[in-house]
């Protein structure tokens, strides 16, 4: 059977490479014991896949990978078993069975599921300008009510201008610190809600550039600390292939988002 | 939130921060207040590299079940984090407390091999400590040096307060507990010192006076102190099936080098190949119990979650019940993803079978480890592989499936002729020649052959000890002679050759052999530039060379000089259980290229019977053979 966990990543563990967190769970999930289904051959590794990888240094309370299980006990004690073996710094949230899988049918992994995220994006003591609080939040409302924000999204091999605001789902100057995310005394958190997934991937970094350069800044990708909150699929896109995505992006015949969190989507 | 030594945008402009930052799974947490002594163990190569050491892990548990005491660790900072701790002035940390190691009570550094000596100045330097023992005051750690190379710690003597000479698992509780005991009364350092220096098996080289003749060579080596011993003798743990282990070792986020469970099952080895240096250093051998193993093996899995277990010794083949370890080990483990990984394995019916069960035999290699080409060479190392063990043991493999083979040889040896190193090349086509004697529709596609060559460094405590090492330009002409006999092979196409670096290996053999003058040497190279020497990215031989001359030192004195029997090495003093005329007697046979039957065959009287235990006292027959064989 196919299980779902969250888990959030936080404290020192934000300097966990994604690669090095994959490794992580495959050493953990053999330390709790549990029944896991493991692939053929002289190199077995267990059957598990993540969804959206989170960058060095950035936290997160919405991380999600699923396993195949060969039987598994309740999603209480799984959760407890897993948590037993965590380190300081990782912690297994909940968990679900997947429905069993239809026949014929490809299971969309998390990771394809993944179309936005939101993020906390704090601004860490010791990095004062001469903007207060109250005028960089102001600003903020500011530059996320403009109706375009075109910027240059770079990849490894091309360079496009986007329309930002299109992307940027939601957004205020006024985010809520939550147990995971650490708390700093300037007490200057913005909250977003992005764009994510394979297709349009919007960092909250790239936002942040944006607002530097509408202020006519420079940005300090070290001043902010950059905390994942929930990671959501979207509904309306069920069973839609990510080129079909692409194709309708294109067209701007997109349908109305509906958005729930990854843990819930197969509820629907 | 745990504080970390460093701010996170140093971290986040470093190489995989993860190296500085601890918390990995097992890793023991304590109040260091609540604690007596604070040890910081450091293994003075990259953190990647350190992880991936047993004998910290053996000692990070041993130190740890001391509830007086709270033991860290500390690696060295890749070239990135150098730069920042020092633009910074950042003293350098412990991963656990992330506290300065400078404010510890010792700081324990294990040598493993010598091209990390100038590594064990940076951690010195990064640590804000003085170089030199004698430098240190009351603040200042005790800095203590252990492994393989403290049997020789002379190029080192000066920035060391203590080496331990053995095994670890011994007098470390008696040396805590003195310096605890020190403390209390108000002891001075140098009163901890000389209660230190009357332990077994500690050594404090300043308590001790060395002059040198008019051409270089030690005149005398005496104590200076009333509390120094004249011998200093290796400590051993004669009973390792009820002594430390870790059932929960440390794991770490990055990927160490072992990212696996390692299953020690013996230490020592009976061959006593005459170039091996831990073969003679580790006698005699002494067996951990198989039900101790099986046990270990299974908690450190489930503690680790690793998904490798990997047996470890010097010659797996001679460990008296590997079939019921290995068999275990695979009954228990395959069912549950876990690999297994049998180093050191001499290639027969046995190996085959547990290789095929545990590799994908398209995937996988044989190794053999003939050292030299011929016979007669072998006779003078005392390596007792035949050319038909390694033909027929790759022919059974071949037929099996298996069709590629890794070769290891040294270039150097002493008394080493053209013709023998020819005959490398030679064996290596042999083996190719007896993979096509398979008829084609049975072969699994073509053989692949890797012939890797080293360069013979001699090592203290070896019965080569005295012998002169190859210049360099030697060692590249016999490299260029092999290459050319290579070229020369029916099946040359199959066979693929690699070679290590004449340059490294001058250092290396400088420091294998080098006494107390060398240590104004490494602060020179140090000085220079000189770090992370076994990496080829940052060894700067041409800085080596501006060294030694502005010390007026040469290589070649160390090096390219035959010794005499009756010269005075720096490491006599050390008492290594295996004697000097022993290891002479070994030498003379050797050039007579007269083989040493192995110690279970017969006893060759090496002298590591004074530790009671062992290979030594195992039951025998008439003819001096042990009872118990592999």
């Amino acid at each position: 059977m196919e299980i779902r966990i969250k888990f959030a990543k936080y404290d020192t563990m934000k300097f966990i490479s994604h690669l090095d967190v994959m490794r992580y769970f495959q050493k953990a999930i053999r330390r709790s014991g549990l029944d896991v289904a493991y692939t053929e051959g002289f190199n077995p590794h267990q059957i598990m896949s993540f969804a959206a990888p989170l960058g060095v240094g950035q936290t997160s309370e919405s991380e999600y990978f699923d396993i195949e299980l060969h039987t598994a006990p309740s999603m209480e004690e799984l959760v407890e078993r897993l948590n037993e073996v965590m380190a300081d710094g990782m912690r297994i949230l909940s968990a679900e069975i997947l429905p069993p899988p239809v026949p014929q049918v490809k299971r969309e992994t998390a990771m394809a599921l993944v179309a936005a995220s939101s993020y906390l994006v704090m601004k860490k003591d010791g990095y004062e300008e001469e903007l207060s609080k109250e005028i960089l939040e102001k600003k903020f409302e500011e530059f996320i009510s403009q109706k375009s924000i075109p910027v240059i999204k770079k990849s490894k091999k091309t360079e496009a201008e986007i329309d930002l605001a299109e992307f940027i789902f939601e957004a205020s100057a006024e985010g809520k610190t939550t147990e995971f995310s650490g708390v700093y005394e300037n007490g200057c958190a913005f909250y977003m809600l992005l764009s994510a997934g394979s297709v349009n991937n919007i960092k909250p970094d790239t936002v942040m550039e944006a607002f530097y350069a509408f202020l006519g800044k420079e940005y300090n990708p070290y001043a902010y600390q950059v905390h994942r909150l929930e990671t959501f699929a979207d509904l309306s896109l069920r069973k839609v292939s990510q080129q079909e995505i692409a194709r309708r992006i294109k067209e701007g015949s997109m349908p109305e988002r509906k958005l729930v969190p990854l843990m819930e989507y197969h509820k629907y | 939130m745990r504080k970390l030594a460093l701010s996170d945008e140093i971290l986040m402009q470093v190489e995989k921060p993860a190296r500085y930052i601890g918390n990995e799974v097992n890793m023991v947490v304590k109040n260091p207040a609540d604690v007596d002594i604070r040890f910081c163990m450091c293994f003075p190569d990259v953190y990647e590299i350190g992880m991936s050491h047993l004998g910290i892990q053996i000692l990070y548990d041993m130190f740890n079940k001391r509830e007086d005491t709270y033991c860290e660790r500390v690696y060295s900072p890749w070239m990135d984090m150098d730069k920042v701790l020092r633009e910074k002035n950042i003293p350098l940390f412990a991963l656990e407390s992330q506290q300065p190691v400078k404010d510890f009570d010792f700081l324990g550094i294990t040598l493993q091999y010598e091209m990390c000596y100038t590594n064990v100045l940076q951690i010195l330097d990064l640590s804000q400590i003085p170089l030199k023992a004698a430098q240190r005051t009351e603040e200042h750690p005790i800095v203590i040096g252990g492994g393989p190379c403290s049997y020789n710690p002379e190029p080192l003597a000066d920035f060391f307060d203590i080496f331990y000479i053995g095994e670890g698992e011994t007098v470390y509780d008696q040396l805590l507990d003195a310096y605890k005991e020190n403390k209390k009364n108000g002891g001075t350092r140098i009163q901890f010192l000389e209660k230190a220096a009357e332990i077994e098996g500690l050594y404090v080289p300043m308590f001790y006076d060395v002059a040198y003749n008019e051409d270089g060579t030690l005149a005398s080596f005496e104590p200076n102190n009333t509390h120094a011993k004249r011998t200093i003798r290796k400590q051993v743990e004669m009973n390792l099936s009820d002594t430390f282990y870790p059932e929960k070792p440390l794991v770490p986020y990055v990927k160490a080098v072992q990212d696996r469970v390692v299953l020690e099952i013996q230490r020592g080895c009976i061959r006593g190949c005459r170039f091996c240096q831990a073969g003679m250093l580790y006698r005699p051998i002494r067996e951990r119990d198989v039900e101790f193993l099986k046990e270990r093996a299974v908690a450190m899995i489930k503690n680790t979650g690793h998904e490798e277990i990997s047996l470890s010794s010097l010659s797996s083949s001679d460990y008296s019940q590997l079939h019921d370890l290995v068999y275990y080990l695979i009954d228990t483990f395959k069912k549950e993803g876990v690999n297994i990984s049998l180093p050191s394995l001499r290639i027969d019916a046995f190996a085959l079978d547990v290789m095929s069960k545990v590799q994908d035999i398209k995937k996988s290699s044989l190794t053999f480890a003939p050292e030299a080409g011929s016979q007669r060479l072998r006779n003078v190392i005392n390596k007792g592989l035949s050319e038909e063990n390694i033909l027929t043991g790759a022919m059974s493999a071949f037929t099996s499936g298996w069709n590629k083979v890794k070769l290891y040889f040294m270039l150097g040896l002493p008394t080493e002729t053209e013709d023998d190193i020819e005959q490398i090349a030679v064996l290596s086509d042999k083996i190719a020649r007896e993979y096509y004697t398979i008829p084609k529709s049975e072969r699994n596609g073509k053989v692949s052959i890797t012939t890797s060559t080293s360069f013979f460094v001699p090592k203290p405590f070896t019965p080569f000890q005295w012998t002169r090492m190859a210049k360099q330009e030697e060692f590249i002409a016999k490299r260029k002679l092999l290459s050319a006999k290579l070229k020369e092979q029916l099946n040359n196409k199959s066979i693929k050759y690699n070679w290590h670096d004449a340059e490294l290996t001058m250092l290396e053999g400088v420091f294998a052999r080098g006494d107390r003058k060398l240590c104004d040497l490494l602060v020179t190279a140090y000085n220079n530039g000189c770090i992370f020497d076994s990496w080829s990215e940052h060894f700067k031989f041409d800085m080596w060379v501006k060294s030694f001359e502005e010390c007026g030192l040469t290589m070649d004195f160390y090096n390219h000089r035959e010794r005499e029997e009756k010269e005075l090495l720096p490491w006599d003093f050390i008492d290594a259980g295996v004697t000097k005329s022993f290891l002479w007697r070994e030498y003379t046979k050797g050039q007579q290229e007269v083989v040493t039957p192995n110690c279970r065959k017969g006893c060759a009287g090496c002298g590591a019977k004074v530790f009671h235990g062992g290979v030594c006292y195992e039951p025998r027959n008439e003819a001096g053979e042990s009872l118990i064989q592999a």
